[in-house]
């Protein structure tokens, strides 16, 4: 489903993805996992061009990304993706935010536009807010309705960069329960996150990186059991101390 | 110490005063607002492109009308836009264009380099994540900007947006250099045909003030009801 081949990237002299490879195929969740700074932000938002890249390949379903002849628009309207900071429309009540891609991006009516929103906000529990805007909603309800507007288009993968790392702790649960019901349906997914328990229950791989590289890229069992990279043993052993 | 002043001239010009004079300071002001906004965004837009001749243009633009007297504007459109409407139409005379039709398009054009450099400041006060979330969902540029920048961006700018009409408001006063009766040039024809320099003169004075205290007043109220709840 996303294929990734060799890409690189610079920001100036500087390079933060070096020759990353790496598939993740139609209903497999892939973890992205790493220190600050080790690039898996950037990565994941290659993937939707979000974020150019000067080197190497990236197809999804076969279509390629960097190819100038790309409908880039729409090849995003069909890949979800969720934000670290939710990135709702702040002046749209949540039903708008839910619908106006679906009318504006997938032409569909009002009405149709309105059905999928509100099943999909009732889906992940939050039907008796349609009418109130995001700022009325705490940072989990927030990240709640970010998925369903990302599911109303009904996309062919979705995209997570860090979805739970800006909410307080009791926040997170209610998030990844609305992912791992996701995954349990065969969402194919690519996951950047630091929720280890996540990625221990959910995930099929696990693909660590470190300084743009990707160091390892295992079946999740085998990540957790014996990581074979050092840096990777370094990794697992501060994030699962606490 | 008013006893040698006839406050009645007031009275007696009032209907010439108000239904002539403010009627088209106000149409001018909101007309010039309107395009003015709209031409103005169009340039900010353009500024923030990264497209280099539409950057160039755009900062030209703005720079040459921020750098020339008003006055001198009005003056230079007055004459001007009658030999560019013959130049245009390949006509053999100049193109009559009329004093209000040539002072709106001064204005608007004027005012749009400042309401451009309210709106550059509104649309980069919209975060980038947005930017990204629109267009993430598979919105291209112009669906981007229609539906999430710009409505934020206005959202944002309301209060300057404001302000900035009511300094225009008091601008469209140097249309007396076309001998036009605007609010400011009614009065002062009154005033001069009936000998009442002091009486009108105070009078529109207090006429501007109250009109331009009450809107930027109400301005203050607007600006905290419209504020996006965060």
């Amino acid at each position: 489903m996303i294929e990734m081949d060799n890409v690189s990237k610079w920001y100036g002299p500087v390079q933060v993805l070096k020759n990353c490879t790496l598939n993740v195929s139609k209903g497999e969740v892939v973890v992205v996992c790493g220190p600050s700074g080790s690039g898996k932000s950037t990565l994941i938002k290659t993937v939707n061009a979000l974020e150019p890249f000067q080197q190497g390949q990236i197809t999804v379903a076969g279509i390629s990304v960097k190819d100038k002849k790309t409908d880039l628009a729409k090849l995003r309207a069909r890949i979800g993706m969720v934000f670290q900071h939710f990135e709702l429309f702040p002046h749209l009540s949540v039903k708008r935010n839910l619908t106006i891609a679906q009318i504006k991006v997938l032409g569909r009516s009002e009405d149709e536009a309105m059905k999928k929103g509100l099943a999909l906000l009732d889906r992940v529990g939050l039907s008796a807010h349609a009418n109130k805007y995001p700022g009325e909603l705490s940072g989990g309800q927030q990240q709640r309705v970010a998925i369903a507007r990302a599911l109303a288009m009904d996309p062919i993968a979705m995209l997570f960069d860090e979805p739970t790392s800006a909410l307080d702790p009791e926040m997170i649960k209610e998030v990844l329960d609305v992912m791992v019901a996701l995954a349990s349906e065969g969402m194919t997914m690519m996951v950047v996150t630091h929720e280890m328990g996540f990625a221990r229950e959910v995930a099929k791989r696990v693909v660590f990186m470190d300084r743009g590289e990707i160091v390892e890229d295992a079946q999740t069992v085998d990540f957790f059991g014996k990581p074979r990279s050092e840096r990777a043993q370094t990794f697992l052993s501060k994030i699962l101390a606490h | 110490m008013f006893s040698d002043f006839d406050f009645n001239v007031i009275y007696r010009s009032l209907s010439y005063l108000f239904l002539d004079g403010m009627t088209f300071t106000i149409t001018l002001t909101v007309l010039a607002t309107l395009i003015g906004v709209t031409w103005g965004t169009a340039l900010a837009l353009m500024r923030l492109s990264g497209f280099p001749p539409l950057v160039l243009f755009a900062a030209g633009y703005v720079n040459l009308m921020r750098s020339v007297p008003l006055v001198l504007m009005i003056f230079w459109f007055y004459f001007l836009v009658p030999y560019i409407g013959q130049w245009i139409t390949g006509s053999a005379n100049p193109m009559r264009i009329g004093a209000f039709a040539s002072s709106l398009i001064t204005f608007a054009l004027f005012e749009a380099a400042f309401f451009s450099e309210i709106m550059r400041a509104g649309i980069q006060s919209v975060s980038r994540g947005q930017t990204a979330a629109a267009q993430a969902l598979g919105m291209n540029y112009p669906r981007t900007m229609a539906y999430v920048v710009l409505p934020q961006a206005f959202r944002n700018m309301v209060p300057v947006l404001l302000t900035q009409t009511i300094i225009l408001f008091q601008d469209t006063s140097l249309v007396y250099v076309l001998s036009i009766p605007d609010f400011l040039g009614a009065a002062s024809k009154v005033a001069q045909r009936d000998g009442r320099l002091v009486e009108m003169y105070l009078f529109a004075a207090v006429v501007y003030f109250l009109i331009s205290f009450a809107a930027s007043t109400a301005v203050r109220r607007l600006n905290r009801r419209i504020a996006i709840i965060r």
